[in-house]
């Protein structure tokens, strides 16, 4: 929850705020709501800010990089100051030409054969957790905090070469970026995620090995080492980029089995399925929603943005628009066609993605093979977190054991 | 049928590597490489309308004859 309670909403079309707690609670229906009577939103928030729900009117601004810029992808009350085209980030608050040199540095250790090889990592993590949720013996288990959330992190970790016990501060920074962005200080500069990767990378150079944390020390663009800001902000992107949003979409598919037994069934009987299942959680259950700073005078869908202004891309919108998708507000388990944008499009679209893929395919699989059955412990009580990555962050389950 | 693939609009989601292995495979950086020249056998056209019709960035296209 925020520090201070934002004001409530007055009119979606006119004055909304997906930091508010009404909007977690609620951003399937408002969504559509908004599509139906006023497809480009606008709110005076944060400065200004602009909301388009139709797929197409996302996908041209996803695509679209001499009107939109990346350099501030989480809206906050304020503008980034980091300059194009870099960001503070990299990739993913570059721009064009830079961008494309610093996604590069990722791409080869993110590619479907080499995630293969964190399989087996994902595969012991999601036993021992489910060992653990069994050896507790516990009826009612809040499987957000239980399982979902530690899967991500054990990866990622491994991957960058960091203490695996480190993930619990991993989760109160991204909280803190993601969830509350600009709504609360922190004084302790020894307790930012910035000091605590200067620390990290400091100690790394003395000692390089082969994970991919040395790999950006060790890079270089036509001779010349990447600057620390570069290093120190591609770390943290993939941080933050990779735990609260896989998190969240383990967490739906999980809240979303959970009160569909026959979707439950399903996925044990018809393995066939499950590829398609997964895809379906993703378009229904879209975790991201990123947003651009409108870099020139545009119009999308008659509204005119200016310089200056931000504007959310809102994939889990443009996932349930019924002029992109067949009965796009239903869950259709086997659904065969499915363009969906979960992962983002055009040129930044998600380097995570086969890494998030496996790690969902793998969490659920392990899942219903130790719990094929089982259900909300109580509605009410689950939270989703707010901002624009959104998941159920507590969910508490009933299991057989 | 073929397949016509536009390397310049994919983006390397990877769909069409998960649905049709027989017919695209992957680069070093996730990139799709398309594994058929010229016409698709016919038990792998319901594959190739699968890649075409979940990839993202719309870089596939199948062409009947
Ligand atoms: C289900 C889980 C995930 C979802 C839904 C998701 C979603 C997204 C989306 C929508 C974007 C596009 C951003 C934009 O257009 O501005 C993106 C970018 C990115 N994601 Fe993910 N992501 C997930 C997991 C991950 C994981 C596991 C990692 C890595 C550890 C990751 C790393 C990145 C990076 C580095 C970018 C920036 C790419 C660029 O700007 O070129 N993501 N993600
Ligand atoms: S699905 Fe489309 S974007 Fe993805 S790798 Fe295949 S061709 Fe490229």
């Amino acid at each position: 929850m925020p520090d201070v309670p934002r004001p409530p909403v007055k009119d979606w079309a006119t004055d909304f705020d997906h930091t508010h707690p009404d909007y977690a609670a609620n951003a399937p229906a408002i969504l559509a709501e908004l599509r139906e009577t006023c497809p480009v939103a606008h709110t005076d928030r944060f400065g200004g800010a602009w909301l388009p729900t139709r797929h197409d009117d996302v996908a041209r601004i996803a695509k679209d990089h001499e009107h939109f810029s990346s350099q501030g992808i989480i809206i906050t009350d304020w503008r980034p100051e980091e300059p194009a085209p870099m960001g503070y980030a990299p990739p993913i608050t570059s721009d064009p030409p830079f961008h494309a040199i610093a996604r590069r540095f990722l791409l080869e250790f993110f590619s479907p054969k080499a995630i293969d090889g964190w399989e087996e990592t994902a595969r012991t993590t999601c036993r021992e957790l489910i060992a653990q949720i069994k050896e507790s013996g516990e009826e009612v288990v809040d499987v957000a905090t239980a399982y979902a959330q530690h899967i991500p992190v054990r990866v990622i970790a491994d991957m960058l070469d960091l203490p695996r016990e480190d993930g619990d501060k991993f989760r109160v920074f991204i909280h803190r970026i993601l969830e509350e962005p600009g709504q609360n200080t922190v004084d302790d500069w020894g307790e930012t995620l910035d000091f605590y990767l200067q620390e990290k990378i400091a100690e790394r150079r003395e000692n390089l090995g082969d994970d991919l944390m040395s790999y950006l020390i060790k890079a270089d663009i036509e001779g010349m080492a990447l600057l620390d800001e570069h290093v120190r902000g591609t770390i943290a992107l993939l941080i933050i980029a990779g735990i609260d949003t896989t998190w969240s979409a383990l967490g739906s598919s999980l809240w979303h089995l959970a009160q569909n037994p026959d979707h439950r069934r399903r996925w044990t009987e018809d393995p066939a399925v499950q590829p398609f299942a997964i895809e379906e959680f993703l378009r229904f259950y879209a975790p991201v929603t990123m947003a651009r700073l409108v870099a020139k005078d545009v119009e999308i869908g008659g509204c005119p943005m200016h310089v200056g202004d931000w504007t959310l891309l809102s994939f889990p919108a443009a996932n349930r628009d019924p002029d992109a998708f067949e009965r796009a507000d239903e869950f259709i388990i086997d659904r065969q066609r499915n363009r969906h944008s979960a992962f983002g499009l055009g040129i930044h679209r998600c380097i995570g993605s086969n890494l998030a893929r496996m790690e969902l395919r793998v969490a659920l699989e392990e899942w219903m093979a130790a719990f094929p059955d089982f259900e909300l412990a109580d509605p009410d009580a689950v939270t989703w977190s707010t901002g624009q990555v959104r998941g159920p962050r507590r969910m508490p389950f009933r299991l057989p054991h | 049928m073929k397949i016509k693939y536009d390397r310049d609009a994919c983006q390397g989601h990877n769909r069409c590597y998960m649905l049709a292995p027989e017919l695209f495979d992957t680069d070093d950086e996730g990139y799709a490489i398309l594994l058929v020249d010229g016409e698709i056998p016919s038990e792998l056209e319901e594959k190739a309308r699968l890649a075409a019709d979940n990839c993202p960035e719309f870089a596939i296209e199948v062409i009947d004859d």
